[in-house]
């Protein structure tokens, strides 16, 4: 970058948005510094009119004044990339939140930027590549051991073209700053690399052969998800709900159980509280998958609702940069985004402060595009070398009154591939989670064979519909066909699609579980069973739900299973 | 050293606009009018252009009025002779006392650091028992009473504060009723807790500037006292006038309204008063409970649809009662289980056994047979409302726990209430 120093001067401040003459020139979206006083504000430039460019100020704005100094660094707003940011905890800007806390106490003082990563530690790097060979942007030159990972160290992703390699450091300790590749390109210049890299967030990562067609189930061992409506690996995903319908707890339990390798948490514009909990719990939780903890493999970005607003419309991308970085070394990456409603919120507070033309609801026009595109850097990829990697984005939305048609639900139904509605009824009744079956959809295909699933789908719908009808005509109106029809929907729901997230086994379901339950159940929806009044038949489901309800809590295949599972078998054949 | 200016060049609504220098965004200025001094708060820099707020409103303002900036944001003063005093949303003695001046602080501080908050685990028992039993306030929650106007959602905050075992209650008032502020004052100066209360009261007949204030006077003045280590309540009555202040000043500013009026930064607003609720590391805690009306009963009404966002839960007051359906508390797990071993059977079982009871009322009305069940659901029912739900029921934790048995013993058989068997065995009443 030039190192000229091109400055300007504060004209006006309206909340977060500060208005600069500027002397020379001015980038759009580039990074720029307020002076006020003895502080820094970090800032980005978003509009740019004649020689008055308009700035977002990732900080509190109060006693700027106009003529104050403002410095612009050439630089588009990016993350620090490299070993070092798993277990980390990052606000929107990534700065390191517990080193802050050490530093400077309780308060996130305005004008206080520290490196995301420690640039002294060692890392005990092994070359992958040898000098001599020809590699190209995203090949991994070399690795280090992060947590539970071989971290990759790759060829920059903005190096174009065919380049060689000139040098590589030997198996030893270096630290983030040192020069451990040297390379060549086409016109002979020379890159050096380090183990850390900067990455524009707002920039997607392209240094990959192509993308491919999510089609692999990924295991979120819930079971309404998985069965019903299932997210592939490098999909995408959206959790619309009112206000105390589990939002944030459906995530939390899909960060926590989901098959993947790394898990990236973006709590945007929600309460601080939530994000405590996750700190404090996510250290102790062992993943039975690595033994390791979680927080092993997870990165939180976290801007809640009262740290500054712009910072929270640039969290997402901090997230998902980060997660593309991941993915890049051949790892399933999932991002959780909660919520993305909060950060819409936040592009909508800006683009009032600018004075746009407001769409529905005065979120800005491009709000789609701008949600469209942030979905868009999901996916499966085939990296360079051959192996995969993959990105999958779940985001919740928070619909103003819990109502779905508003601008960011219905813009995000249009760009995903699976939709999990949360109904306040359903919270209500205290069935969780509280997935709306027959309002969610999913174009992803369940590891449960489809005609299996449909089965189970339109046993659900019978049920409901002559719930319906019951409310009319009362129970005694009501064919014994029907009514078994109903009784089936409602032990599904009650033994399969709910689940409770306080047993530690019921909480989290494998495949494979999954698997051999749902055929049972099927046992029970296909089977036409004979009873002699409506009593008969209530007790019966009644008491076939206890036990499963009990068959749910006990290890999978264990004795107690497999002996309840004989009587179960019993009972429904018994009819 | 105070520069004056005495043109002022726009005035609508309560915002007023001069031409000016070097001023800082936030920055308080001394407007000298003929009806007395207002203070007044930079809310825009455009150029020259400086716009205020007007603190007193400025029905009266002339354009040739002296307006005096002071060089600070706005501020207030914090020590312990706030202690029993009782202010305005400014900051000024509405009591008899004197004005302070020392140990000035500023308002709307920087946010906490997540890290250095601690995940709260000490209950605030409020002799309630919809709120102990069913739905515990825990210290450093943010909790809001869902109500329509009429209901006596004062006093339910007046009790909690004189009853709560905390070191601290901040009142908030805004749009407060005259006789509501009164009605405060006399219940915690009977009742000998004026002396651990501070006020800042705006009152309906106040300016609507001074509304906006409220929150952040009582919060910067809490978090003080909290960085003290002592445990705070913050109370904090009615939010919903604060965010209609907000709709004004915003519709002044010509902003763009989101949502029926409100602008469109309204959750962040909010966020950014309810989110001081903390519990810190090493240090003591802030309690927040506010009330929200609802405007014609609605739910998805925009303040309390982005309040329900923001805070732990919510208390809906509906007929004199605080509603066990809707009404929840997101902490209460943290608390609850290490109370007495039966308060989550309790808690479970009997707001259960009334969802029935409501449902068998409903069956009632439409005129189908009650069966024996039913029956004994419409008895237990009406002693839970009789006895649990009334406000004017005053009892500590356990024996609101012990009630619960003693009604269910009264009404049901043992194994009526699906309760764990040695629960059973330990609390149930011999007849």
């Amino acid at each position: 970058m030039s190192a000229e120093l091109r400055k300007g001067y504060v004209s006006g401040v309206n909340g977060n948005m500060v208005s600069v003459m500027f002397e020379d020139r001015v980038v759009q979206n580039e990074v720029a510094f307020v002076h006020q006083g003895k502080n820094r504000l970090k800032s980005e430039v978003i509009r740019v009119r004649g020689k008055r460019a308009e700035l977002q100020v990732f900080e509190d704005t109060n006693d700027v004044k106009v003529g104050d100094v403002v410095e612009f660094s050439g630089e588009l707003l990016s993350v620090e990339l490299g070993p070092g940011l798993l277990g980390q905890v990052y606000d929107g800007l990534q700065n390191p939140l517990e080193r802050l806390a050490h530093d400077h106490g309780f308060f996130l003082k305005r004008g206080i930027y520290l490196n995301a990563l420690k640039e002294d530690q060692l890392w005990d790097f092994t070359p992958l590549v040898k000098k001599g060979d020809k590699v190209r942007s995203g090949v991994k030159l070399g690795s280090v051991l992060e947590k539970i990972f071989a971290h990759m160290i790759m060829v920059p992703f903005d190096l174009s073209g065919e380049l060689e390699v000139t040098e590589i450091a030997s198996k030893g300790k270096h630290d983030l700053t040192a020069v451990i590749a040297s390379l060549r390109d086409d016109q002979g210049r020379t890159h050096a690399v380090t183990m850390k890299t900067v990455w524009p967030v707002k920039v997607p990562i392209r240094a990959y052969q192509k993308k491919l067609k999510p089609s692999q189930p990924l295991v979120t061992k819930i079971r309404i998800i998985d069965t019903l409506v299932p997210v592939a690996i490098g999909g995408t995903f959206c959790t619309p709900g009112p206000f105390g319908a589990g939002k944030t707890v459906l995530q939390h339990l899909l960060s926590r159980h989901a098959e993947v390798d790394i898990v990236i948490i973006a709590a945007c514009g929600e309460r601080a509280g939530e994000v405590v909990e996750l700190l404090k719990t996510f250290p102790e939780l062992i993943d039975p998958r690595t033994k390791k903890t979680l927080m092993d493999r997870t990165v939180v970005i976290c801007n809640t609702s009262s740290m500054p607003v712009a910072a929270r419309e640039s969290s997402v991308y901090t997230a998902v940069t980060i997660a593309e970085y991941y993915r890049q070394m051949g790892l399933n990456v999932l991002l959780l985004a909660d919520s993305t409603s909060r950060w819409a919120q936040a592009m909508r507070e800006m683009s009032g402060r600018l004075e746009e033309i407001p769409g529905e609801e005065a979120f800005p026009a491009y709000l789609e595009t701008r949600i469209a595109s942030f979905y868009e850097r999901a996916g499966v990829v085939l990296l360079r070398d051959g192996t995969m990697g993959s990105i999958t984005i779940g985001g919740t939305v928070s619909p103003a009154g819990g109502n779905f048609e508003e601008p960011v639900t219905q813009s995000t139904l249009k760009v995903v591939g699976a939709f999990h509605g949360l109904s306040r009824d359903r919270a209500n009744a205290r069935k969780y989670p509280a997935v709306d079956p027959l309002q969610s959809w999913s174009k992803y295909e369940s590891f449960i064979a489809q005609d299996k699933v449909k089965a189970g789908t339109a046993i659900l719908k019978r049920s409901e519909e002559v719930d319906q009808m019951m409310k009319v005509v009362g129970e005694e109106g009501t064919a014994m066909e029907d009514f078994l029809d109903y009784l089936k929907g409602d032990f599904f729901d009650a033994v399969y699609l709910q689940q409770n997230a306080f047993d530690e086994i019921d909480e989290a379901t494998a495949s494979d579980r999954q698997a051999y339950v749902f055929d049972v159940l099927l046992g029970v929806i296909v089977k036409k069973f004979s009873f002699q009044d409506k009593e008969e038949a209530r007790a019966f489901f009644l008491n076939l739900r206890q036990k499963f309800v009990n068959w749910n809590t006990m290890p999978f295949l264990s004795d107690p299973f497999k002996l309840l599972h004989k009587e179960i078998e019993a009972q429904i054949n018994s009819k | 050293m105070h520069k004056t200016y005495n043109e002022i060049i726009q005035i609508a609504g309560d915002v007023i606009t001069v031409e000016a220098e070097a001023i800082g965004y936030g920055e308080l200025a001394e407007v000298q009018a003929r009806s007395g001094v207002s203070l007044a708060q930079v809310i825009r820099l455009d150029g020259p252009r400086v716009s205020l707020q007007v603190l007193n409103g400025s029905r009266g303002i002339s354009t040739n009025d002296k307006v005096r900036f002071l060089k600070h944001p706005m501020q207030v003063s914090f020590s312990d002779n706030l202690l029993g005093r009782i202010f305005t949303g400014s900051g000024a003695p509405r009591d008899n006392g004197p004005a302070l001046s020392e140990n000035m602080i500023s308002l709307g501080g920087p946010s906490v650091n997540p890290a250095k908050r601690i995940v709260p685990d000490k209950m605030i028992r409020t002799g309630v028992p919809m709120i102990d039993v069913f739905n515990s306030l825990v210290e450093s929650q943010k909790l809001p009473i869902f109500s329509v106007a009429g209901e006596p959602y004062n006093e339910l905050l007046a009790r909690i504060a004189m009853q709560a075992e905390i070191d601290l209650i901040i009142l908030g008032g805004m749009g407060l009723k005259h006789d509501d502020y009164l009605f405060f004052k006399d219940t915690l100066e009977k009742h000998g807790s004026l002396a651990k209360s501070i006020f800042f009261i705006h009152t309906a007949s106040d300016p609507t500037v001074e509304c906006l204030l409220v929150p952040d006077m009582c919060l910067a003045v809490a978090e003080q006292f909290a960085l003290q280590n002592k445990r705070v309540l913050v109370l904090l009555t009615d939010m919903t006038n604060f965010c209609d202040a907000l709709k004004e000043i915003a519709i002044t500013m010509e902003q763009i309204p989101s949502n029926r009026g409100y602008p469109g930064d309204l959750y962040s607003q909010l966020a950014k008063r309810y989110e001081k609720a903390v519990d810190f590391d090493t240090a003591g805690s802030i309690t927040i409970l506010a009330v929200t009306t609802m405007p014609g009963d609605d739910v998805t009404h925009p303040v309390p649809d982005n309040t329900g966002y923001i805070t732990e839960g919510q208390f809906y007051l509906k007929g004199g009662r605080i509603e066990p359906f809707g009404s929840l508390s997101r902490l209460k797990q943290q608390v609850n289980g290490k109370t007495r071993d039966d308060h989550r059977a309790i808690m479970d079982r009997m707001i259960q056994l009334y969802a029935q009871y409501r449902e068998t009322l409903e069956k009632r009305s439409m005129g189908f047979r009650m069966s024996a069940w039913d029956e004994k659901l419409l008895k237990y029912g009406q002693r839970f409302e009789k006895e649990m739900m009334a406000l004017s029921v005053n009892i500590v934790l356990e024996k609101a726990l012990d009630l619960g048995w003693d009604i269910l013993s009264d009404v049901f058989e043992p194994a009526e209430v699906g309760i764990k068997d040695a629960l059973v065995k330990k609390y149930w009443r011999k007849k």
